[in-house]
């Protein structure tokens, strides 16, 4: 109806009539919404979260009292839901406490290595050429190491503790984001739009940022995402060997480490703290599965 | 082809270079001193000297580098500080005794993981489908080392027919291939193989789902090939790709036993790293810390090697 | 008359990596002395094969990629030189690409995309979207129903004519269109070119026109130049090319158009064989390899553009006083 009377000047318009279209995110949010999968993994890490904040009011006694006398209760016992540990601790209120500090030890150090692998690969993925050699290829050196590997290696090498364990897992996760953010800055830096922009007498900083990073930072975000399960895996992994949290300190991977000797006494108990990094664990691959679908929108 | 893998080779020496420098780093990062584990507390300073000569931790850093990486190249590793035995012979065989444990892995996650994978892909979206999709996510959510405790009380606590670890009466010394020995490769084989089952089904799910789709499948039912005739071209396109996977995954349960050698006291490398580690012998943790990392190079090169002659695409 | 963009002996080489086995090796010489020049006010064509060049020339008068010998004279004044910095070159040449979808940023709204060149040369946000709006207007789309949507809500067309306005954005003087509606619909194809020329004659704006498609490069253009192989072979005025072509390559391409008479079917195709490689072009005249009209000499010697009437230079030694060609010799006697 409009459409033949082209010149109707645009300006004068006022905004409120513009015709709006959901953005990227958006459409990615309602998509997983629609996901049962997603939203069972919703469900747990919001479960998780509310544990690891809240924890310490939750738990219906103090992790940290111990009672030699009260030493590997089994289940259902009075005063210890869900029975007590090797030095009489009351596993549920461990085990709540304890989703505060695993939780931390795996979701952090993903964090960081985003931030400086996602840093390190678009600037290798947009500069191209030597410096790309060069970045990636000492990027290479790291990923030749199992990360298993390198992590225990490092933590070996640091010493036990949670900093020294951040720091290692940190290290290992930058390798696997830096390539993943280098290969998709690369494919995007091709593309006739980077061009154009270029065309337009824009500097690499400008193009970074206004061109680049939008388009970039989600795939390289979900990736991170699907490397939350193996984190937490391998921060309770070190804990476990004894190379991360200390104790008294409740973590889920540490218990296991201490409860090892009373599987022949108490075999469930020794179990459960495997259980929560397993439901985590899920929960995140859940989510990040999630994600990926969501995010393979008609492009 | 020669051309091929000798242009492989000589990409993998700098990248190994760079391995053997990070674990030189990576041990030399520890503080504290080296020899405090062999030296009694009244040493005088003169043997503290005449030791660190010995094990020549009175060189600079260069320098030391230099002279370990040409002995590996000839292969010796030096002597462990602990037990005094040469590294190269403890690591070697500690190794040789990872390897069952992982080949035998590898090969369990591949067959399961692969009939997962195309049931899944074949019947795509159906029940069927999401049975398996789901197991295929248990299999890479699961802590291993947990799963290997759990594993440990049903079959050895609790039912008792498997023993709970270790490598057999003569310890790892004298393996024999019997049921005496085998038995106690079970339990841990079968807990490891279980991550590397759920990537693999994971992939082989992707790959068949995306083989199928593919508008040759439909032109080649058009010509009346039999259903059998059609899963046959679908396993030759995913071989390669599933091989690879295969491949890698071997390579990170060479590198990623140490937790579920620590839960089931079997003497693979990874025991021998956590000894290393808690005992701070040096030589032995880069010993051991090189060899595996070499491994795994090695074996991503014979990956890619082998792809490139099964897959016409890369090697043109 | 100064020529508004001169261009002067452009060469680019791309080397070729090594694959794995070995293979390969070896240099694209994708542009192999490039030299023409562009009218203020007129549309120049340029026509060629796969592989000619076009895109490539395109890409270094946008200077996108860095020419490997060659000069670029915008103005009077060499480009990247003293006197005309790169930013302020990029400012006054535009360029509209074949792909209407990857060259939008699929992040952006429409608006945005737009707006994003002025604000690089230091327009404010608010102007710089107004400026946006109104250009949308002024190729056909209404800005309250276009401005905020996304590229991948339009059509191909819709998607050109935003990117002709972009182009627009910053007031250039040239505009090249590389294949610029070669992937629309027909119908819509005629209105986007239509939609061209009128903003042509609004905005007095330079064209360079690349494209494969004859009939549409013969209608919008006042001049055309046909490249063969990274090399120019002909240039002249849009009508007596297309009436009279003087170079053999012309001649074969120009009778490759289908007609609609039936009377006058094309029996055989014009040009055998396959356009040969970039990587290794036949010695002297590229072109000799599928000339039916090739002598000895024409594998020893390479033309230049100095044959040829004034106005209408022609690389061809037919037309070189001199050369060696029996027809060069029957022409001066």
């Amino acid at each position: 109806m409009n459409m033949l009377n082209v010149t109707v000047d645009a300006a004068k318009v006022p905004a409120l009539q513009v015709e709006r279209s959901p953005g990227y995110w958006q459409t990615v949010g309602r998509r997983l919404l629609r996901d049962p999968s997603a939203l069972v993994a919703g469900a747990m890490i919001l479960f998780l979260m509310i544990l690891a904040v809240f924890g310490p009011w939750l738990a219906p006694a103090d992790p940290y009292a111990s009672s030699m006398l009260n030493r590997l209760k089994p289940i259902g016992t009075e005063g210890y839901p869900l029975g007590s540990d090797e030095l009489g601790r009351d596993m549920l209120s461990r085990l709540i406490v304890g989703a505060r500090l695993s939780l931390f030890m795996g979701i952090t150090p993903v964090i960081f290595a985003f931030a400086i692998g996602a840093s390190i690969g678009i600037v290798a993925g947009y500069a191209g050429g030597a410096l790309n050699t060069v970045i990636m290829r000492t990027i290479d050196v790291f990923y030749a190491f199992p990360s298993v590997l390198l992590a225990i290696a490092l933590s070996g090498a640091l010493g036990a503790g949670i900093t020294n364990s951040l720091i290692s897992l940190t290290v290992v996760f930058i390798p696997p984001i830096a390539r993943v953010a280098e290969s998709v800055t690369t494919q995007i830096r091709s593309r006739d739009f980077v061009e154009a922009a270029r065309a337009s007498g824009a500097d690499a900083f400008t193009i970074v940022r206004v061109h680049v990073l939008g388009n970039v930072l989600g795939p390289i975000f979900v990736y991170a995402t699907s490397l939350i399960a193996v984190s937490m895996i391998l921060a309770s992994g070190l804990s476990f060997l004894g190379l991360g949290v200390k104790p008294p300190e409740p973590e889920w991977g540490l218990m296991l480490n201490t409860l090892r000797t009373a599987i022949y006494v108490q075999p469930w108990i020794a179990a459960l703290p495997g259980v929560m990094i397993f439901f985590t664990s899920i929960a995140f691959n859940l989510l990040s599965d999630g994600l990926r679908s969501a995010m393979e929108i008609k492009q | 082809m020669i051309a091929f893998l000798l242009r492989r080779l000589v990409y993998t020496l700098p990248i190994m270079l760079g391995v053997a420098l990070v674990c030189f780093a990576l041990v030399h990062l520890a503080p504290g001193d080296p020899l405090v584990s062999i030296l009694p507390p009244d040493a005088s300073g003169e043997m503290q000297a005449q030791l660190r000569t010995l094990y020549g931790f009175d060189r600079s850093y260069p320098e030391q580098f230099a002279s370990w990486v040409w002995r590996a190249v000839q292969g010796d590793l030096g002597t462990s500080i602990a037990s005094g035995r040469a590294v190269t012979d403890e690591v070697l065989k500690a190794v040789g005794n990872t390897l069952r444990l992982a080949v035998f892995a590898t090969l369990i996650g591949f067959v399961f993981g692969c009939l997962f994978g195309f049931v899944a892909g074949y019947f795509q979206n159906s029940w069927v489908d999401k049975a398996a999709s789901l197991t295929a996510v248990l299999g890479v959510s699961v802590p291993h080392y947990w799963l290997g405790m759990v594993m440990v009380i049903v079959f050895a606590v609790i039912l008792g027919w498997l023993p709970p670890g270790g490598a057999g009466p003569g310890g790892s010394g004298d393996w024999l291939w019997n049921w005496e020995h085998m038995q106690h490769l079970v339990l841990p084989a079968v807990t490891m193989s279980v991550i590397p089952m759920g990537i693999i089904a994971r992939t082989v799910r992707a790959l068949v789902a995306d083989i199928l789709a593919q508008e040759f499948i439909v032109g080649l039912r058009a010509k009346g090939l039999t259903d059998l005739g059609i899963f046959m071209h679908v396993l030759k396109n995913a071989a390669p790709t599933a091989l690879a996977v295969m491949g890698l995954q071997l390579g990170y349960l060479l590198g990623g036993s140490i937790l579920i050698e620590t839960v089931f006291s079997w003497p693979g490398a990874g025991f021998l790293l956590n000894s290393a580690i808690f005992q701070r012998d040096l030589p032995l943790l880069q010993g051991t810390i090189l060899v595996l990392a070499m491994f795994f190079v090695v074996l991503n090169l014979l990956v890619d090697v082998i792809q490139g002659a099964l897959d016409p695409r890369i090697a043109r | 008359m100064t020529p508004l963009l001169e261009v002067q002996g452009l060469v680019k080489h791309f080397p070729l990596k090594k694959d794995m086995m070995g293979r390969g090796g070896g240099v694209v010489r994708a542009v192999d002395g490039v030299s023409f020049e562009v009218q203020r006010g007129e549309t120049l064509g340029v026509v060629g094969e796969s592989g000619c060049g076009k895109s490539t020339t395109a890409r270094l008068l946008m200077h996108l990629i860095a020419p490997d010998r060659g000069d670029i004279i915008f103005d009077a004044r060499a480009v990247g030189g003293r006197e005309l910095g790169l930013k302020n070159y990029r400012r006054q040449v535009q360029m509209v690409f074949q792909d209407s979808y990857a060259s939008l940023n699929p992040r952006l709204t429409i608006e945005d995309s737009i707006a994003f060149a002025p604000q690089v040369h230091g327009i404010g946000r608010a102007e710089a979207v107004s400026r946006a709006r109104d250009l949308l207007a002024r190729v056909g789309l209404a800005p309250q129903r276009f401005a905020e949507r996304y590229p991948h809500e339009l059509s191909g067309g819709q998607r050109q004519r935003i990117n002709i306005a972009r182009a627009l954005a910053l007031q250039p003087r040239i505009i090249i269109l590389d294949e610029a509606v070669s992937a629309l619909d027909k119908s819509v194809e005629a209105q986007v070119l239509n939609l061209l020329l009128d903003l042509k004659d609004e905005y007095g704006l330079t064209y360079i026109f690349i494209s494969h498609d004859l009939n549409v490069v013969r209608y919008i253009s006042d001049r055309v130049m046909v490249m063969y192989l990274g090399q120019v072979v002909e240039i002249g005025h849009s009508e007596t090319l297309f009436e009279d072509p003087r170079h053999p390559y012309t001649r074969a391409l120009l009778s490759s158009i289908p007609s609609m008479d039936p009377d006058h079917r094309t029996e055989k195709p014009a040009l055998a064989g396959d356009p040969p490689n970039p990587i290794n072009p036949p010695s002297g005249c590229r072109f000799h390899t599928r000339c039916e009209r090739a002598e000895a000499v024409c594998s020893q010697r390479m033309p230049t553009l100095a044959g040829g009437a004034a106005g209408h230079p022609v690389a061809c030694l037919m037309y070189e006083p001199g050369s060696g060609h029996s027809a060069a010799e029957k022409a001066a006697a």
